[in-house]
């Protein structure tokens, strides 16, 4: 595998990959809002 | 209207509902086919930036809406748009909101009914000995109505019966007790089993490697997939595959987002779940999706063959047979796997395609869920009948191209539009920020206003006058020339059959020119075949010289009795009578697939009309 491939293939990887961890966090840690 | 209130259960729940609805097989089969078609490395680019200037912002505008309807208690789209425009035009644009979700759970069902009988065949070692070709057999066995790989008649049928079944079922248990339920378990399966093949995928080493590939491994398979080829990287092609891949694959346009965030909370977050949901898609298709299907059949085909057959078709025909090099045991589970996969991405997604007709009827005409899901089933089943029946003869691609690809791009553009124009995109801005739980960018403001609207047009004028061979470079420069087969324009006027252009006929016109080299009459379940070769150069000295002479085309006849009105050695042109019978062509079933899906357009708006009638009426 060359070396420009696994570069791309890492960086959008972790990328995609720590994003989606991202906001998975953030949606399990906020807490529900009360509705009026 | 229904009193069966339904609603979400938890905000997981509901994420994974809406991931679920986009993750499909486009996630496994279309994205690294576009990739290594469209730059490899390079191609992320463009996906990346039309997934933030054009995914994200439809991924809000029908989150948002979806959301501001279920506060008026509109769970489908054209009372939803009816709300937002103020003008009737709306709610019959809206239609297309259940039109498609119909029209594709028609045909989607059907995919998914081949993944359920390819688990059933792993499981069974159906594939165990074959050699590739014959794998591939089998798939064309399998859609053949006539033929039966399970030993059940009319198998296809019956199976794709079946799989609609279990969505009905699942539909009438609710979104909580049964979408919801689905998703939870459906979603981390998927992840499960697409790490496992990913693994095994990227371990294979050079053992399998074919004879004139000894160093191919999954790895190669890796380069040729994320190697930058910056040299495309401006080409409209490229770019306009990675928009409509962004398009495709997060599910906008369909109507499924609006119905699913029409059951949420009035003060619910839309812009951080959205976001999850989204990004949980684009983690399936570049971490998963990326790393099983193009990998694995580099390691055991070789280079060459993939770049000659990457498509959609070697998640059936291609990778039992790769499984098979892995021993019994583990061609079992990884077929089962695979295969499981497939099935839960396609019915998290199918599941969705039911849910607005349901929220339909249950508002307009105060249906019970499980009545409504019933009725979903019926209306289904009629739809899709014909794709599972005529499948050989175009049906399902129709409905594929139709409803599937062009009336999504026009419905995500008119509800753009709708949003940032009409609606107004203050109070569209507010709607997406309402109870949100992260702080969006205000640049995102004039995307959503400008940008967005502004490259779906791109998209559908693109397809509408798509130029021969997708050569843009040279339709500028040059000449433009459409693609017959594939723009917009060419589809209408059907201008890739240029021969046997009548619904029926008598006579059976060449579809090319050449030699007839061979002529192979019909017997009792076999049809006749003409073979067509390269019109020669010179005359020929003796009828012996017809053997040697290239294969330009295998015509095979529509009856066992036609009568062949051709001689071996004869030069014909195309357009030539080459046989007598009578034949339905494949135009009539063009006709007919796309008389069903106006029918079903009128029949929608009809009900949407006296839905209108009846809401005037109220108190």
């Amino acid at each position: 595998m060359s070396q420009s491939a696994l570069i791309t293939m890492i960086l959008t990887q972790t990328f995609v990959t720590a994003v989606t961890g991202y906001f998975f966090y953030k949606v399990l840690n906020t807490p529900n809002k009360e509705e009026d | 209207m229904s009193n069966e209130k339904q609603s979400w259960g938890t905000r997981v729940g509901l994420i994974l509902a809406m991931a679920g609805n986009a993750v499909g097989l486009g996630n496994f089969l279309r994205f690294p086919v576009q990739a290594v078609n469209n730059g490899g490395g390079t191609f992320i680019i463009p996906y990346l930036v039309c997934f933030f200037l054009m995914g994200i912002p439809l991924l809000w505008i029908e989150w948002s809406t979806g959301r501001f309807g279920g506060r008026h208690g509109n769970h489908c789209t054209p009372f939803i748009l009816d709300n937002m425009g103020k003008k009737r035009l709306w709610k019959y644009i809206g239609v297309f909101g259940i039109f498609t979700n119909i029209a594709v759970a028609a045909y989607y069902t059907y995919i998914e009914s081949w993944t359920l009988s390819y688990v059933f065949h792993s499981l069974k070692q159906s594939f165990s000995g074959l050699n590739q070709f014959e794998v591939a057999q089998l798939f064309g066995s399998y859609v053949d109505i006539n033929t039966n790989t399970m030993g059940i008649p009319f198998e296809p049928v019956v199976l794709y019966i079946f799989c609609l079944a279990i969505n009905v079922w699942i539909l009438s248990k609710g979104l909580e007790g049964g979408v919801e339920k689905v998703a939870k378990i459906g979603m981390p399966l998927l992840i499960i089993f697409g790490v496992f093949l990913a693994i095994r995928g990227l371990t294979l080493g050079s053992s399998g490697a074919p004879a004139d590939c000894t160093d191919c491994n999954a790895f190669l398979g890796l380069d040729f997939l994320w190697k930058p080829d910056f040299s495309n990287l401006w080409d409209a092609k490229v770019w306009l595959a990675a928009a409509g891949q962004i398009f495709f694959t997060l599910s906008v346009g369909m109507g499924t987002i609006h119905c699913y965030a029409a059951y949420m909370k009035p003060k619910q977050d839309i812009a951080l779940n959205a976001m999850a949901a989204g990004w949980m898609n684009s983690f399936v298709e570049i971490v998963l999706g990326a790393s099983i299907v193009i990998p694995i059949a580099v390691g055991y085909l070789g280079l060459d063959w993939v770049k000659e057959n990457a498509s959609f078709s070697m998640a059936f025909q291609t990778m039992p047979y790769l499984f098979g090099k892995w021993g019994p045991a583990l061609a079992t589970a990884a077929g089962f796997m695979w295969f499981g996969l497939l099935f839960f991405a396609g019915i998290t997604s199918s599941l969705a395609m039911g849910t607005p007709w349901m929220g339909f009827m249950q508002d307009e005409f105060g249906y019970s869920i499980k009545k409504a899901a019933v009725t979903f089933g019926i209306i289904t089943l009629i739809m899709g009948l014909p794709t599972v029946l005529f499948y050989a003869q175009g049906v399902f691609d129709q409905y594929d191209y139709w409803a599937g690809t062009v009336v999504l791009v026009i419905f995500a553009l008119a509800e753009s539009i709708l949003f940032g124009w009409i609606f107004g995109i203050d109070k569209g801005w507010d709607e997406i920020n309402r109870g949100a739980d992260i702080t969006l960018p205000k640049i995102y403001k004039p995307i959503l206003k400008y940008v967005t609207p502004s490259m779906l047009l791109i998209i559908f004028v693109g397809s509408l006058v798509l130029p021969k061979d997708n050569d843009w470079k040279k339709a500028f420069q040059e000449e433009w020339i459409f693609d017959e087969s594939n723009s917009i324009i060419g589809q209408i006027n059907n201008s890739d059959i240029k021969h046997n252009r009548d619904w029926f006929s008598t006579v059976y016109e060449s579809p090319t020119d050449g030699i007839v080299t061979q002529i192979i009459p019909g017997e009792d379940g076999i049809l006749p075949v003409i073979v067509i070769g390269e019109t020669p150069a010179n005359l020929l000295d003796s009828p012996n010289q017809l053997d040697k002479i290239p294969t330009k085309q295998q015509i095979e006849l529509r009856n066992t009795d036609d009568i062949i009105a051709v001689k071996a050695g004869q030069i014909i042109q195309a357009g030539l009578p080459i046989a007598n019978g009578w034949h339905v062509n494949p135009i009539f079933y063009r006709g007919f697939s796309r008389f069903m899906l106006l029918a079903l357009f009128v029949y929608l708006s009809i009900l949407v009309h006296i839905a209108h009638k009846k809401r005037k009426l109220r108190p």
